[in-house]
């Protein structure tokens, strides 16, 4: 079985294609936009399936496509070539897979706003960059749609522009990563330096064969770092929240499925290196993703916005995917990239659902919506068990292949693993009960100005349809059906896509990527961690319901009685102020940045300005020499004269010679 | 080819003040048609160069001062190779773009149009001078239209600010025509090629001091710290089209003459001499991008972040290998047309806000779609977003210095952080936000001067991002000799 090349590449192309499109010709036609959007991303669904067979029957090893020569200067030659494997033909099935149900959801959910032909334009380009980023089979092509990612994820953030709030997290979410872009293009210059080759599957041969220690840790470090940003992992993980302020089908595919997985995608595509690295980088992985898991799950706890519990959410088990490729579990890794992929943008797709409703994310005004919203509430319940790991649905079995790896390389990171674990289980069921359990608690007021640009809360289009005597205040609907459906279809990996894991066969599939020496994946289950796991996962829902259902005891007394911690969590740790208001504004914009400009103005400037000031005195005084006297004139000349035939005699008596040989 | 090039602006310069009065309106017309035959002999000489070969192409000389009677000789020569054939391309189009954005000027129409087509002449002298008395000359001829162009038609302290340029030129330059003399009366010959291919190697002065004679004028003209407190100044008060050619071409003839004399003609000079050019080079990024986060300006603001995106231009020559040097020529066709947008775009808003504060403005996205994406567009090229040249430029120039100025090319990789806060913030403040009622009578970009002068330069930086090949044949062809003498030194 083969695929052409071109095939795989119009997987690429038709999202480019149905963005030049829209953008050309479509900007004032939203129902055609929407549809060859769809259209484009469906086509590439289809060969992605051919795509993802034809590797399933190499056994996940690359297939053989030619690079091609796009630019050279000397030696540095841009090649453009595929880069198909278990691990990339995974990734294309996710990201289309997604793609096409947040574009049928957004039909529904992004229904009368002004913008609609611009959204899906970026949902197109965002999809092709991200298609871009894992199909390459060069660093350099890898880092370029790493870039584009970046700018799309901006582009849809800020896509209500008018709001401050927006714009403002725009701005945030592109320049932190890009903080940890500085690190991820320093690795690329580093590798290019050493190498001469952009070539990934090289690179993974030469490091085990021609790089040194230090290189290897310089390289693998820049890619953390580039990891960190995109990956949302401490300490750059403060832009991912804020990204919220994006419409919420963004948040159900750029931030939390697909483009936020692409740093750990980045580490696991660069496994062999990053084994290859010393042991102590292994070890900085793993604690970069074992805090970040255990720190994002903390915070997770305490917000009351339901999208900012899932941000929180996507960041924990993130920080989970880091951990695991620091501990050599790089099938854990994946195979959690995987399960979540398709579990968090059911979730994020049903807080959109919910919130489209009930008019706002903030929880304390939800509650009661399982009688309202039964379709939603059961696929956000299944999405809900799954990312906290209940036998045998898809999350019990990528958790545990984690846990499992922990277990057996470093029981501290074990037990992080596993409070986590009581920690997912408890956030999420405390957000289902203040959800769908409880009273109704009336929602948010529509927003007043529903004219232009409408608002997440989708004020606007309800009103054009029912006026203003609509009451959703007493009875939040359910949503339309092109927003149920892939509700109800994401449900079903939520619920299966685990149970491939015991036939050894997804692991097999995605270490086909690997050099055969580095493949060493058997199905195996710890009785130890499975217990502890589903011992945590009940016991966070128990508590969940415990807290928030029963409300004995009461959360607000516990709050109370731990007021301090619970500042310190509910602040968010101070990361936000520390980042912005410490070391941008204050040590870079008021100290460094006025230090500097001043210097330029007094110093530099100021140098400059005394030197003309200067001249203009001396021309002042000079000036009184110009009496007009002939004598006094000639007898200044033959001093001079004089003067300087002397001093050319005594210092430049070579300089004479050359000029009057 | 060559001669039309320089005289058909000058032609048309003539044509423009000698209209009759009656016809003043008319100026813009005559300039607009000699800088687009300019444009179209620059986009000839470019498609006509011959990337496959080194070497000058399209070369005619003259002889001016005779070696027999004089001892030296003085040509008036031409010729591009292929680092000088992309900066005539940049040259034409800028120009034209120039007198687009000029469009509506109303005070002494004759005389303006005719020195910005004379200030393309000169400029145009000095990209293709083969005689350093030329290059010299032209050099030098350049400064009068700009002096003039400032003073008269600029705005704020704009003859503070045009005596500061001159002022500042002219200091850099009389240490470069006592180098140029120096080392001419050494050869006995003044012309480039001959000195490119047998260097001095000994002089009355100490060759290290002439490298600095000569480099210091183009450290000015790039600028670099701390030779640069004259670009913000010029720019802020110059006209758009003179900012335009100011950013776009005029600071291009530093990095060209760093690469095309200094490197060339003192190679063991500036081997000696390159880890303190890197350090210039990565302070100045740094340097640039961190002042420029504190502009409250717009068009202040566009100018210090040349002076730090031109310490790339100085971090790619000073690497003096072949990557590193084509990153450097790179940069400098890639940030003329960059900066040549953003402050096309500046000029734009301003003459439609009637403010460069970049706090009064807000929300402006929702009256002036266009020109916000199109501004954005330009600022996401200038902070280095693939698929625009910039990147391009700044990745070769990184490969190439690593390896040669590790300390310097990271600070530069780090100016790609502080240049994303300083455009995106930019971008937040002035296009992002509600509707800001006082702005509701603002019309989009949508005259026809502006949409040529903005799609020309947009496409521009969208097709050498997605295909470099555009330019790097040719300047791979131009950069090799020179990587091949300032590389065989070491």
């Amino acid at each position: 079985m083969s695929i052409p090349e071109a095939a795989v590449w119009a997987i690429y192309f038709a999202p480019i294609i149905s963005f030049l499109v829209i953008v050309a010709f479509l900007r004032h036609q939203p129902l055609l936009a929407g549809r060859i959007s769809i259209l484009a991303i469906f086509i590439g669904w289809l060969l992605a399936i051919w795509t993802l067979a034809v590797a399933i029957d190499h056994d996940g090893n690359p297939l053989d496509f030619a690079p091609h020569l796009w630019m050279s200067i000397f030696d540095f030659e841009v090649e453009i070539g595929l880069r198909i494997d278990g691990l990339s033909a995974m990734m294309i099935f996710v990201v289309t897979s997604i793609s096409l149900l947040v574009q049928i959801y957004s039909v529904g959910y992004m229904h009368g706003d002004t913008g609609y032909p611009r959204f899906f334009a970026f949902m197109s380009l965002f999809t092709a960059a991200m298609l871009g980023l894992v199909m390459n089979h060069s660093l350099l092509m890898l880092f370029v749609h790493w870039e584009l990612v970046g700018l799309t994820s901006y582009l849809l953030i800020g896509f209500w522009f008018h709001r401050p709030s927006a714009a403002a997290a725009a701005k945030k979410a592109f320049v932190v990563t890009r903080f940890g872009d500085f690190g991820f293009l320093i690795a690329v210059v580093l590798i290019w330096t050493k190498t001469g080759t952009f070539d990934i599957a090289e690179i993974n041969e030469l490091a085990h064969e021609a790089l040194s220690g230090a290189v290897l840790t310089g390289f693998v470090l820049g890619l953390l770092s580039g990891a960190a940003g995109k990956s949302a992992q401490f300490p750059l993980h403060f832009w991912l929240p804020d990204a919220m302020e994006g419409p919420t089908p963004v948040s159900s595919i750029v931030h939390s499925a697909t483009m936020v997985a692409a740093g750990v995608y980045l580490l696991a595509r660069f496994f062999p290196t990053v084994e290859a690295a010393p042991g102590e980088v292994h070890t900085i992985i793993a604690y970069v993703g074992g805090f970040t898991a255990i720190f994002a799950a903390s915070m997770g706890l305490v917000v009351t916005d339901i999208k900012r519990v899932l941000a929180y959410s996507t960041i924990s088990q993130l920080g989970y995917m880091v951990m695991a490729i620091g501990l050599g579990g790089y099938v854990a890794a994946v195979f959690h990239l995987f399960t979540h992929a398709f579990f968090k943008s059911l979730l994020f797709q049903g807080a959109g659902s919910v919130s489209h409703a009930t008019n706002t994310f903030e929880m304390p005004l939800m509650g009661g919506l399982k009688q309202f919203m039964p379709v939603t509430f059961w696929t956000f319940l299944i999405g809900s068990l799954s990312l906290s790991g209940v036998f045998p649905l898809a999350g019990f079995w990528s958790k545990d292949e984690i846990l499992l790896d922990a277990w057996n390389h470093d029981k501290f990171l074990w037990v992080i693993g596993t409070v986590v674990a009581f920690m997912t289980a408890l956030y999420m069921f405390r957000a289902i009960f203040m959800t769908f359990f409880g009273e109704y608690r009336g929602g948010a007021a529509p927003e007043a100005d529903h004219g232009g640009d409408h608002d997440d809360s989708h004020a606007a289009d309800h009103d054009s349809a029912h006026g203003d005597s609509h009451g959703w205040l007493a009875h939040p609907h359910e949503s339309p059906r092109s927003m149920l459906l892939p509700l109800v279809v994401l449900s079903i990996p939520a619920i299966v896509a685990g149970l491939v894991a015991p036939s050894s066969f997804f692991g097999e599939f995605v270490e086909g990527a690997l050099d055969p020496e580095l493949r060493h994946f058997h199905f195996h289950a710890d009785i130890v961690v499975v217990t502890f796991s589903t011992l945590a996962a009940l016991g966070g829902i128990g508590a969940a319901a415990a807290l928030y259902y029963f409300r004995t005891p009461d959360p607000t007394a516990i709050q109370y009685a731990l007021a301090p911690v619970h500042r310190l969590i509910s602040r968010l740790y101070y990361v936000n102020e520390i980042a912005e208001d410490v070391l941008v504004r204050g040590v870079l914009y008021n100290g460094i940045g006025r230090a500097s400009a001043a210097f330029d103005k007094y110093v530099v400037d100021g140098a400059v300005n005394g030197v003309a000031r200067v001249t203009k005195i001396a021309g002042d005084v000079f000036r009184r020499t110009e009496t007009g006297q002939l004598q006094a004139y000639t007898s200044v000349y033959v001093v001079g004269v004089v003067f300087a035939a002397g001093a050319l005699f005594v210092f430049a008596g070579g300089l004479l010679d050359r000029v009057m040989p | 080819m060559l001669i039309a090039f320089l005289l058909v602006p000058l032609l048309g310069a003539l044509a423009a003040v000698l209209l009759p009065a009656e016809q003043e309106k008319n100026a813009r017309v005559v300039a607009l048609g000699a800088a687009g035959l300019t444009c179209l002999i620059a986009v000839a000489v470019f498609l006509g160069f011959d990337a496959s070969q080194e070497g000058y192409q399209f070369v005619q000389r003259f002889d001016w001062i005779d070696k027999d009677t004089a001892g030296f000789a003085v040509q008036f020569a031409v010729g591009v190779d292929g680092l000088s054939a992309p900066m005539v391309l940049l040259l034409g189009i800028l120009s034209v773009v120039a007198v687009l954005v000029s469009w509506n000027i109303e005070v002494k129409q004759k005389q303006y149009y005719a020195w910005l087509l004379f200030l393309e002449t000169a400029i145009g002298g000095v990209f293709i001078s083969l005689d350093l008395i030329q290059f010299f000359l032209f050099w030098e001829l350049e400064l009068l239209p700009m002096f003039m162009l400032i003073s008269q038609w600029g705005s704020g302290r704009r003859l503070y600010s045009a005596t500061k340029f001159l002022l500042y030129t002219l200091a850099g330059s009389a240490f470069m025509l006592l180098g140029f003399l120096v080392i001419g009366f050494e050869a006995g010959t003044f012309d480039i090629i001959e000195l490119t291919e047998n260097p001095v190697t000994d002089a009355v002065i100490p060759l290290g001091l002439v490298f600095w004679a000569i480099t210091l004028a183009f450290l000015v003209k790039l600028p670099v710290f701390p030779v640069h407190t004259w670009l913000p100044d010029a720019h802020t008060d110059a006209p758009t089209a003179v900012s335009v050619m100011l950013a776009g071409v005029l600071l291009k003839m530093g990095g060209y003459g760093i690469l095309r004399i200094s490197l060339s003609l003192l190679p063991e000079q500036a081997h000696d001499f390159s880890a303190i050019l890197a350090a210039i080079a990565g302070f100045s990024v740094i340097w640039g991008a961190v002042i420029t986060l504190r502009q409250t300006d717009l068009k202040r603001l566009v100018a210090y972040s040349s002076v730090s995106h031109m310490g790339y231009v100085l971090l790619g020559a000073a690497a003096m290998t072949d990557v590193g040097l084509s990153g450097a020529a790179l940069q400098m066709f890639t940030h003329g047309t960059i900066t040549g947008l953003l402050f096309v775009m500046v000029g734009i808003i301003y003459e439609r806000t009637h403010t460069r504060e970049i706090a009064k403005m807000s929300g402006l996205m929702h009256h002036m779609p266009l020109t916000g994406i199109v501004f954005i567009i330009a600022g996401l090229a200038s902070l280095g977003l693939p698929s625009m040249s910039g990147f391009v430029a700044e990745l070769t120039t990184f490969l190439g210095s690593l390896q040669a100025h590790p300390a310097a090319t990271i600070a530069a990789i780090f100016g790609v952080v502080l240049s994303a806060g300083y455009i995106l913030w930019t971008v937040q403040r002035i296009f992002h936000g509600p509707a800001d009622p006082a702005w509701a009578h603002l019309t989009d970009a949508r005259t026809w001067p502006e949409m040529v002068a903005m799609g020309v330069l947009v496409v521009a930086i969208m097709a050498v991002g997605i295909y470099p090949p555009i330019l790097t044949d040719a300047i791979e062809s131009g950069i090799a000799p020179i990587a091949a003498i300032v590389g065989g030194v070491a």
